[in-house]
């Protein structure tokens, strides 16, 4: 008679435990930044003013075995001359708690705009590069990494 | 927590004159993303290096925005087109104000 008692309390401290584990999966993802965020940061910078594609190249791997140090290049096509460069470059990641990734500000100092460096990727997902160029025209481009273990750490 | 932030930075010799070279830097950072939680439930402070910038002789070459997407102990690579000689100075700037700098003299031949 005790045995049902005992099992069904145990049952519903394993659901319990079963129904939190789920919480704590929803919850972080539910504040996950998705495409939509990453429009409204690029949006917030530059008004909704047309993008074309191309020129920049975005080195990213397809398939990241790590989330934590994941490497980006990004490299865009300019003479980088006084009157024609590369003024900044926006990095954005669309599965990440937070979109920014980083911004990139060259120079006619610079000899060619492109530069390095590692992120962090919380789960598979797009990265979405802005350039804006001297004449203030805007050019895009996006990319998938597929991550195998996230880079959220705990 | 951890030691003072040291940066490490290369940049090629014998540059000629026209010449595009590659500088890599490294710093040891933990880069605290704000987004973890300890083991007491509660969220970590974001501790992060924000900024990276570059100049030569005082002008503007190149320079960062990092988030908090950007991993622990930063690499950063940029490209430098030196038309004189002169000093690279490059700076990191952290959440918590400090700051830490890296100096290189180029010789152009």
């Amino acid at each position: 008679m005790a045995g049902p008692v005992v099992y069904r309390t145990r049952r519903n401290v394993l659901h319990m435990a079963a129904l939190a584990a789920a919480a704590s999966v929803i919850a972080p993802s539910l504040s996950k930044a998705d495409s939509k965020a990453v429009e409204a940061e690029i949006k917030k910078l530059y008004d909704g003013k047309a993008m074309a594609e191309g020129r920049i190249k975005l080195d990213v791997p397809q398939i990241a075995e790590n989330g934590l140090v994941v490497p980006i290049t990004v490299d865009v096509e300019s003479p980088m001359t006084e009157q024609n460069f590369v003024k900044a470059v926006h990095v954005y990641a669309d599965g990440n708690p937070l979109p920014g990734v980083l911004t990139f500000r060259f120079s006619p100092l610079s000899g060619r705009a492109s530069a390095s460096t590692r992120m962090r990727l919380a789960q598979t997902q797009n990265i979405v590069a802005v350039a804006e160029m001297s004449d203030g025209s805007l050019f895009t481009t996006k990319a998938e990494v597929k991550v195998t273990i996230g880079g959220c750490g705990g | 927590m951890s030691t003072r932030p040291t940066p490490r930075v290369r940049v090629p010799g014998n540059i000629k004159a026209g010449d595009i070279v590659e500088v890599k830097t490294l710093i040891s950072h933990e880069m605290e993303s704000g987004q973890r939680r300890g083991q007491d439930g509660k969220p970590i402070p974001r501790k992060i290096i924000n900024r990276f910038t570059a100049t030569f002789n005082g002008k503007p070459v190149f320079d960062a925005d990092w988030h908090a997407a950007i991993s622990a102990n930063p690499y950063q690579s940029f490209f430098f087109k030196p038309s004189e000689n002169g000093e690279l100075k490059m700076v990191w700037k952290d959440d918590d104000g400090a700051e830490y700098t890296a100096t290189s003299r180029i010789t152009v031949s």
